[in-house]
């Protein structure tokens, strides 16, 4: 945590350590709290030798898909001839995360060295920090940072005097959530309408400008310094349950909760314990109905599914959900599921690109149905029809932003239904029969004409 | 605000063409300088015209069409002219639980914004909703130009209308 | 070229195939089509709509035909129950916003979606919705969008981006509230946009030009070759109640790929002409054929024939032509109208031509001389013989010079006052023949219509002519006709109607390097 409030004593903080504190900041402050000696260290070192640590350490992606960290590095052929580009993907949209943003804001530094050192190790001379065009305070601490350490020679032709050149640059997106999908944000960065590129080819042999590209989230990256500093045994150790899943990762909670904000914890922390303990649990007089633990895109638990779940990589797929991005939303019993599933698809239907027929089409339709169930007008027909659905926008597409828009549909549908039944139920008590032609009330719903 | 009509005057010139030149030396390519370049025309204008589509086209080597298509796709380019003040409230699901509708509401009222995506008739202000501005924690936050406030609530609108010049 | 082969099944059926093919060219080699939209082989591949997913054993998903390459071993099931749901899921989608107005959709009949749907899709429909609902726009040239049927496949897009190097169309918004843009000060006036049109698997891009002027089953289709340069694309002739209301490209990797440009698509109203020679004529009165042959022999008795001929007749029609110079000891001129070249960027050596004829080669090759103004050459004791030319008004006064004139046409040209013979022709689209184009390419074109009233096929007049000033051309048949030219004629050499095809062959000569 570190901000707003102070970091609760089981949370371990390494990333977030200084969260809160305005000194580290600048590059002054920031080197007194031992900043940039991890990438002095790692420009003495090869490539192949940071690499290898790395994958010795365990970490692995923290934007969503979990891909250990080293072998994706491992991919890459420094000396190949070829320009190759570290991305830093910090276009973080998935809702209900907001780690990157307080990295971005307390520590930019912390961001502009875990960019230069993933750089080196991978060959590129040149790193682009892309980041959503919301982030205006963030994109501000950043080019601050790096005002700084180019004036101060970190960055640049000779970095650090050591010759060699790194170049690390914020882009600035303009709002497309799909941005953060790693080809999207290529064909962002290069310009063009983000739009996922079919693979392969894979970024590795074929990413940002056709070259050979990395492509990291901005929490993945910041830890990489530590590692470097520390060992990669002391960040292995950092395990609570299986040794796939190692170090510290951050939560963002929020929703209805009691303390909501960034949790650092050591994987494999017991979910039960995060909410209650470290979150305080519900707000006054409430009770916990459902969460959904990855940001926006994974399967919504129960409370029964959360409480037994271990907080690592295995332990959410387990509780029939994913870790994601770590983002944890948060709703109790005054909230409708259907309801917050309509306004996820909603998300969906308004961030979809439209390349697919599937994803394009399919974001919307569900939409309009869940919202005429929402407003009272739904069928059991049309639950057949979302799920149904469901399974033509999983795992058909181009990326997955479909299947993320199914993921909430299908959850909510196995483990409410009935919140879902008795606004049909509801319906059916009214004067409206099942099978006349629709009310055309329905908000934001179009009126159907001539259905059948 | 510069309306259709009016003669078109340049974004890149003096300046800004120095501005632009320099920044796409960071990129092999000049079409990656395409975000960056709609950025600086709309700090500038406000807003996104075709004419300087059309301009950011010649400049990087595009076509108006290419433009067009990118600007479109992006919902932070505005199309079309906004209020002085273009008000973000963000209402995906964890903002929608803890109450950003009324959070919107209040916007509205208090703006004299009669519709989302209206320019009030001062000309003043434009609200819309926005989705996920990843600030989830902070709920609800709002987006007023470049700044994000944290935390707003109905009750804290008038207050935060009051401060904006 | 050694290129490493593929094995693997499709739908039960060995297909082996160059290494990096596509599923979906892979399996029209076995004879099977697989559904799809976004791609053409002839645009770079997009992989958007999601119509040509197969089930291939072993992969975690369905892989889309058009971007998944082939491996030895992969068994792909293109019908399996996985692989058919999906399809079908992608087509419900497909048309939930899509109207339900395949009745004055000029696409219907020839229309992908409705293809596919028939044969794949739902028979109902579970939308309860409203459907999208954007108004149609005319996008210049002859072009019209109508973005409520667009399936927003992005052939179109493609085509102008990465084939015609005119980038004018974009993808403007995303989402669902995508649809085809233009840029609004450029309209569809390029070259080839028109080729959108053929693009386009449904109804959403329209021409102006056919527009409600036919449906698609009722249309006969031809075989032909375009007339209007000397590239020689491939084309299908169609028409309505005898009347030709569109050309359309027809396939040829070596020539055009599936591409026409716009000039020689609109190049066709002229094969509709009414005001034609229908009757042939002698000394000023319509007679019968025999006598008007008869006309013709007794004017160029002892007289030399003065032939100037239409760029566009036939290989067949020309060598006649030939014969009866050689016979009469004249000479033989063609024109050919000039106009601005403009290449097809994004295939090799495609381009509407300076040269707007499709047979000035064949001219040559038959001894033909190319020739702006030949009228002023014309000396007493030459008859001319136009065939098929309108000369320019200014051309009577060396018309006069001639000891007299035989019109063997289409039309009656305005300059000609009184001919010893007139004799009426079919044309291009009324007759067959072959064409051979810039590079020495010879390519048949089929008859599609009838010649009005007594009109003849040309080469079959000319035959008749060349017995009556006594060459035996015994000819009842086209066919006949160009084996006797590929005999005579060395560039010719070894060609026949059925060696030829329907795509045709380049002259042996020409790919020897000899020349002509």
């Amino acid at each position: 945590m570190g901000y707003p409030q102070k970091s609760h004593p089981r949370e371990t903080p390494v990333l977030s350590k200084h969260f809160g504190n305005g000194d580290a900041r600048t590059l002054d402050g920031w080197k007194k709290l031992g900043g940039y000696k991890a990438l002095e260290q790692a420009l003495q070192m090869t490539p192949a030798q940071i690499v290898e640590i790395v994958k010795a350490s365990g970490l692995r992606g923290r934007g969503g898909a979990g891909f250990p960290t080293g072998v994706k590095w491992s991919f890459m052929k420094p000396g190949d001839g070829k320009p190759h580009y570290l991305l830093c993907n910090a276009d973080e949209s998935e809702p209900g995360t907001f780690k990157d943003r307080e990295i971005m804001r307390w520590t930019p530094h912390a961001l502009v060295e875990g960019c230069a050192i993933g750089a080196y190790a991978i060959g590129a001379e040149t790193s682009y920090i892309y980041i959503r065009g919301e982030f205006q305070e963030p994109i501000d601490r950043l080019e601050a940072a790096l005002k700084e350490a180019y004036a101060a020679n970190i960055l640049g032709k000779n970095a650090m005097g050591t010759g060699k050149t790194i170049n690390v640059y914020v882009h600035k997106g303009a709002g497309a959530y799909i941005c953060g999908e790693e080809t999207a944000l290529m064909e962002s960065l290069e310009g063009k309408r983000g739009n996922p590129r079919i693979k392969p080819p894979f970024p590795a042999v074929s990413g940002a400008f056709g070259q050979p590209t990395t492509i990291i989230n901005v929490e993945t990256l910041v830890a990489v310094p530590h590692i470097l500093l520390n060992g990669a045994e002391w960040y292995k150790a950092m395990c609570l349950s299986n040794a796939k899943s190692t170090g510290t990762k951050l939560f963002s909670v929020c929703g209805n909760i009691m303390r909501p904000g960034n949790y650092e914890i050591v994987l494999g922390f017991p979910f039960k314990d995060f909410l209650y303990d470290l979150c305080g649990g519900p707000t006054a007089g409430r009770h916990f109905k459902a969460i959904i633990p990855g940001g926006a895109s994974v399967p919504i638990q129960t409370m029964d599914e959360a409480e037994a779940t271990l907080m690592d990589y295995e332990g959410f797929v387990a509780q029939g959900t994913m870790l994601g991005s770590g983002g944890v939303i948060v709703f109790d019993d005054a909230q409708s599921i259907p309801r917050q599933v309509a306004r996820l698809t909603r998300f969906f239907a308004h961030e979809s690109c439209g390349q697919c027929t599937q994803c394009r089409e399919g974001t919307s339709w569900t939409t309009r149905i869940l919202d005429r169930i929402v407003a009272g007008h739904g069928t059991y027909e049309d639950l057949d029809t979302l799920l149904e659905m469901a399974e033509n926008m999983t795992g058909k597409t181009i990326c997955v932003l479909s299947d993320s828009c199914a993921a909430p549909v299908v959850s909510g549908l196995q483990k409410f239904r009935h919140e879902f039944e008795a606004l049909i139920t509801g319906k059916k008590s009214s004067t409206v029969a099942v099978g006349s032609p629709l009310p055309g009330a329905a908000s934001k719903s179009p009126v159907s004409v001539g259905a059948a | 605000m510069s309306a259709h009509t009016e003669p078109y005057a340049p974004v890149f010139v003096g300046k800004r063409k120095e501005e632009i030149e320099t920044l796409l030396q960071r990129y092999p390519t000049k079409m990656a300088g395409l975000l960056p370049a709609l950025w600086m025309v709309q700090e500038d204008r406000g807003w996104v015209s075709e004419q300087a589509m059309t301009e950011v086209a010649a400049v990087l080597e595009l076509t108006p069409a290419y433009v067009k298509g990118v600007v479109s796709f992006y919902t932070m380019y505005h199309q079309h002219p906004v209020g002085k003040h273009f008000i973000q409230v963000c209402t995906t699901s964890p903002c929608l639980c803890n109450g950003a509708d009324k959070v919107v509401n209040a916007f509205l009222e208090h703006t004299g914004c009669k519709e989302l995506g209206i320019t009030s008739p001062d000309g003043r202000f434009t609200v819309i909703e926005v989705e996920c501005l990843g600030a989830c924690g902070f709920s609800t936050p709002v987006q007023i130009n470049a700044d994000t406030i944290e935390n707003v609530t109905p009750d804290k609108v008038p207050v935060i209308l009051a401060g904006l010049k | 070229m050694s290129e490493t082969l593929v094995n693997l099944m499709i739908e039960g059926r060995p297909v082996s195939v160059p290494a990096g093919t596509s599923i979906l060219e892979a399996a029209k080699t076995a004879g099977i089509l697989i559904p799809h939209y976004c791609y053409h082989p002839g645009l770079p591949v997009a992989g958007v709509c999601r119509m040509c997913l197969v089930e291939v054993e072993k992969a975690p998903k369905l892989a889309p035909g058009c971007a998944t390459a082939v491996a030895e071993g992969q068994v792909v099931h293109v019908y399996s129950e996985k692989a058919l749901e999906a399809r079908k899921g992608v087509l419900e989608m497909l048309l939930i916003n899509h109207p339900l107005d395949c009745p004055i959709c000029d696409q219907s009949g020839e229309c992908e979606l409705q293809d596919y749907t028939f044969q794949e899709g739902r028979a109902d429909s579970r939308y309860r919705e409203a459907k999208r609902f954007n108004p149609v726009e005319d996008f210049g040239g002859d072009v019209m969008y109508v973005p409520n049927r667009c399936i927003l496949c992005t052939r179109c897009v493609r085509f102008m981006d990465d084939i015609h190097g005119a980038p004018v169309l974009n993808v403007s918004e995303r989402g669902d509230r995508a649809y085809i843009g233009k840029a609004p000060d450029q309209d569809l006036t390029q070259a080839w946009a028109a080729n959108v049109v053929d693009l386009c698997p449904v109804g959403a891009l329209l021409s102006k030009d056919f527009l409600n002027k036919a449906r698609a089953w009722e249309l006969d289709r031809t075989a032909s070759v375009c007339t209007g340069c000397s590239q020689g694309c491939n084309v299908t002739l169609e028409l309505r109640d005898q009347q030709v209301v569109r050309i359309r490209p027809r396939g040829n990797t070596d020539v055009n790929k599936f591409f026409m440009c716009d000039h020689g698509r609109m190049n066709y109203k002229w094969m509709n002409r009414v005001d034609r020679l229908e009757a042939p004529m002698a000394g000023g009165s319509m007679v019968d054929w025999e006598v008007a042959i008869e006309a013709a022999a007794k004017a160029l008795k002892g007289k030399r024939a003065f032939v100037v001929a239409n760029a566009n007749l036939s290989n067949e029609t020309l060598f006649l032509l030939k014969r009866l110079i050689a016979k009469t000891g004249g000479s033989g001129y063609f024109n050919v109208p000039q106009g601005e070249e403009a290449p097809l960027p994004g295939v090799p050596d495609l381009a509407l031509r300076a040269d707007r004829a499709a047979n000035g080669t064949g001219a040559e090759w038959l001894g033909f001389k190319r020739d702006a103004k030949p009228l002023s050459y014309i000396k007493p004791g030459d008859v001319a013989v136009l065939v098929d030319v309108a000369p320019h008004a200014a051309a009577g006064e060396a018309l006069g010079r001639a000891d007299a004139i035989i019109v063997i046409g289409t039309a009656m040209p305005a300059v000609v006052t009184a001919a010893a013979a007139v004799l009426p022709i079919a044309n291009v689209a009324e007759e067959e023949g072959t064409l051979t184009n810039l590079r020495g390419r010879v390519q048949r074109f089929l008859q599609a219509k009838a010649a009005p009233g007594m009109a003849r096929p040309s080469w079959f007049v000319l035959a008749d002519v060349l017995n009556a000033v006594g060459d035996t051309a015994g000819y009842l048949t086209a066919n006949a006709v160009f084996d006797a030219l590929a005999k005579a004629e060395q560039p010719f050499a070894g060609m026949s109607y059925d060696a030829l095809a329907l795509t045709g062959t380049e002259s042996a000569s020409v790919r020897a390097g000899v020349g002509a």
